[in-house]
């Protein structure tokens, strides 16, 4: 009941951030029956149908349950305390988001057991999770579940944007005083343009979304060729919102290293301006590319070029950042602690999935790849070996000051090497199995095209990532009960939340802090040395 | 829930100069915009590529509907005078003049249900007879929703201060801000008008090509 009323962003963030796992442990099933059914050619464990549900609910899962409120869930509890506030600017509009999001999150949930009405159970949504029409039209998906599809991920939306109302208002208007924009967390300025995005992003969804019930509810007609609509439409307006939303999903996370990674290297983050420059530059080109998820529809040499060159543009900034984090980690004194394994191979795994990107911007290559187990390659790469590595290295990290307890080094870094060998297993093959021909969102596949060999390693991937995640928990609950007690500042570093004690109280400072440099605890620890005179 | 301990500090957050209603009325705006840019987009790709059924040039007729606007407009300039009003402390004033925007906005949303009758009743345009139909009661449709949730925002800022919670010095910025969404709604107004009654109403029925 404490909880359930609370308005407390610190209790909000952890019930973001605990509901966002129990997705991910769903949405992790439902993968795992995907790559049973697919790990031997002409497989029957699970039929089509059932598969395309499987996939359709992973992926909006994924993407709609678990990255989105476990990333903002990490917004909101560590904004207010970077930046030296006692709480976000709207406490009861933030508790009301987390359950708009809960609600959102129950209702998709729920069409498991009742899309058809009370004809009958297991009619989740099965049009993907872009749910491209005219396959969402009445004529092709009958019963509700697209309407439920619809507006569970509509409620959570809501839910999102008055998360970001709030994170905007928070930064700008409640930080202590002294810290100005150019000294606040790396992670402040990429909740900022997260926030964004948000805002310009989603009510796009919501509107198509709109629409898209118009259309199958009072019979419109937006999306559905055969009465004048367009299907093209749906298509940009989906992807307007859908791109800009990979870098909601990856931005959260680029903070998140941007971090983790000072401190386990002893150093300053390299090239702090140009971070920014390059976070807010990313925050603006991604409203421009969003045609790349559309080059086989046919829009044309010109349009065709002009997204291929905005998507090449955004990689520049993208590029800044990892030569910054190398830069920090140069000549740094590295301490290879389990938040500094997953942020190292965050770095690692965004880059390949980077440069499958790039190479997937490049038109003639795209129309043979697209649709193909490649794309899933490269978009597993910059979600799971980018936002789902950086979102471990942050549990680890700021575990401690959440709970007061620190999580075991040795299960941890066993979790790191399950999820690492196992990610790797699952998801590099995936290159090869689309390069030879395999289309995506497939049920099955005969057994002489030379993808049985892939497709099994991916399979094979999938029990020791589980060992990861297993492990993972086993060592979250034993910390809870029993972990050693972390102290208000384990690891040492410098930002403002490790200023008071761990958990924090309520009001989270006694004395609101005040700063004069980019690392205010630096200034305190080295009275004798500090930043502020080098700034 | 537990209540921050008093503090004198507590303060000391606010050491911006912006405001945390103003930041979060902004960032509404802002969203709403966006929402809106979907329609307004959708609409303008729709415009001439709805060869059945009822044409915009011979459904819309820009009488009522100028009447409507001009109402919806002025009602900007008499929350402006309310606000005003509220700010030297002259409640009578503030009062009357938020009354009869809300009376404006009513007449507004009164005027576009006739004119919504009239298109069904007479000119048999609905939401499900073609690509015009469909966006013009979604686009327009979508705005009058939001001038009934700007409207219920000053009806309660009406009633609160009939029952005496609005005083002046302290609350006059908070109502401020609350009128901030009136005016947008207005001027989406302007931009629904301009694309459905000035750009849209060109001939249609060209075959698609
Ligand atoms: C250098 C940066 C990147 C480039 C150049 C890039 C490029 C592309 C391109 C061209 C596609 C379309 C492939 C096709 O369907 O034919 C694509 C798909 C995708 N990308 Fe990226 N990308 C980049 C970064 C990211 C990031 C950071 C994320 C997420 C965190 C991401 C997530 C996705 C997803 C989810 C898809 C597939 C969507 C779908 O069809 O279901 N990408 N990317
Ligand atoms: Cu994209």
């Amino acid at each position: 009941m404490q909880w359930a009323i609370s308005v407390d962003h610190k209790k909000l963030a952890l019930m973001y951030i605990g509901a966002g796992l129990c997705f991910f442990l769903v949405a992790g099933l439902e993968a795992a029956f995907m790559r049973l059914q697919l790990a031997r050619a002409e497989n029957d464990v699970i039929d089509p149908e059932t598969f395309n549900q499987l996939f359709t609910m992973h992926g909006t899962t994924m993407v709609f349950l678990v990255g989105m409120p476990i990333l903002l869930g990490f917004g909101n509890y560590l904004i207010p305390l970077m930046v030296g506030a006692r709480d976000m600017a709207f406490p009861r509009l933030n508790a009301f988001g987390f359950w708009l999001f809960i609600f959102g999150g129950l209702l998709l949930y729920f069409s498991y057991l009742g899309a058809d009405g009370l004809y009958g159970a297991g009619t989740a949504p099965d049009v993907g999770w872009f749910a491209y029409a005219p396959l969402t039209s009445r004529t092709f998906s009958r019963g509700n579940s697209t309407d439920y599809w619809i507006l569970g991920i509509m409620v959570s939306g809501f839910g999102s944007m008055t998360t970001a109302i709030n994170f905007i208002a928070t930064i700008l208007c409640m930080r202590c005083p002294g810290m100005t924009l150019m000294r606040m967390p790396m992670i402040g300025w990429m909740m900022l343009v997260v926030a964004f995005l948000v805002l310009v992003a989603i009510p796009i969804l919501t509107g198509a979304q709109i629409m898209l019930l118009l259309d199958r509810t009072l019979g419109a007609h937006f999306f559905d060729p055969e009465t004048q609509g367009s299907a093209i439409l749906w298509q940009h307006l989906f992807w307007f919102f859908g791109h800009p939303e990979v870098y909601i999903l990856i931005l959260p996370a680029f903070g998140f290293v941007s971090e983790i990674m000072p401190t386990f290297s002893r150093k300053v983050l390299f090239g702090y301006p140009l971070m920014v420059a390059a976070t807010v530059g990313i925050g603006f080109i991604s409203l421009g590319v969003w045609a790349h998820h559309m080059f086989v529809v046919g829009l044309g040499p010109v349009l065709d070029s002009f997204f291929g060159a905005t998507t090449f543009l955004i990689s520049v900034p993208t590029g800044i950042k990892i030569f910054n984090w190398l830069g920090t980690m140069w000549g740094g004194r590295l301490h290879f602690t389990t938040p500094m394994l997953f942020v190292t191979g965050f770095v690692a795994m965004f880059v390949i999935g980077g440069l499958t990107g790039i190479m997937l911007a490049t038109v003639p290559l795209t129309w043979q790849l697209s649709d193909s187990y490649f794309v899933v390659g490269h978009f597993h790469y910059v979600l799971f070996g980018g936002t789902v590595f950086g979102i471990f290295g942050a549990i680890f990290y700021w575990f401690p000051k959440a709970t007061g307890r620190l999580l075991d080094e040795r299960l941890g870094k066993w979790t790191f090497w399950l999820l690492f060998i196992g990610f790797t297993l699952t998801f590099m093959p995936m290159h090869v199995s689309g390069a030879l021909g395999m289309p995506r969102r497939i049920y099955t596949y005969e057994a002489d095209r030379g993808w049985e060999i892939w497709n099994l390693i991916s399979s094979i991937g999938v029990p020791v990532q589980m060992a990861g995640v297993a492990i993972f928990l086993w060592n979250a609950i034993r910390a809870l009960r029993r972990g050693p007690v972390a102290g208000d500042d384990p690891w040492d570093a410098w930002t403002l939340e490790w200023g008071t004690t761990s958990p924090p109280p309520e009001w989270n400072f006694d004395r609101i802090p005040t700063c004069t440099s980019a690392r205010p605890l630096w200034d305190r620890k080295n009275p004798e040395d500090p930043d502020a005179y080098y700034e | 829930m537990t209540a921050l301990p008093a503090n004198p500090e507590a303060a000391a957050t606010l050491r911006s100069p912006l405001s945390r209603a103003k930041v979060g009325m902004a960032c509404l705006i802002f969203m709403e915009s966006a929402i809106f840019s979907a329609f307004l987009v959708t609409y303008l790709y729709y415009i001439g590529k709805s060869p059945d059924g009822p044409q915009p040039l011979e459904c819309l007729e820009l009488g009522l509907v100028l009447v409507n606007s001009a109402c919806l407009i002025s009602s900007s300039f008499t929350v402006v005078i309310s606000v005003r009003a509220l700010a030297r402390g002259a409640m009578g004033a503030f009062r009357f003049w938020l009354a009869l925007t809300i009376l404006l906005g009513i007449e507004f949303l009164v005027g576009t249900g006739y004119e919504w009758w009239g298109l069904i009743e007479d000119k048999g345009l609905t939401l499900q007879s073609n690509a015009f139909g469909t966006n013009f009661y979604s686009l327009v449709g979508l705005h009058a929703f939001h001038v009934i949730v700007g409207m219920l925002m000053l009806v309660v800022i009406l009633v609160l201060s009939i029952f005496g919670f609005i005083r002046p010095d302290r609350d006059h910025q908070r109502v401020d801000v609350a009128t901030w969404y009136w005016h947008f709604v207005d001027v989406v107004w302007i931009l629904v008008f301009t694309l459905v009654y000035i750009v849209g109403r060109v001939p249609q029925g060209a075959p698609a090509s």
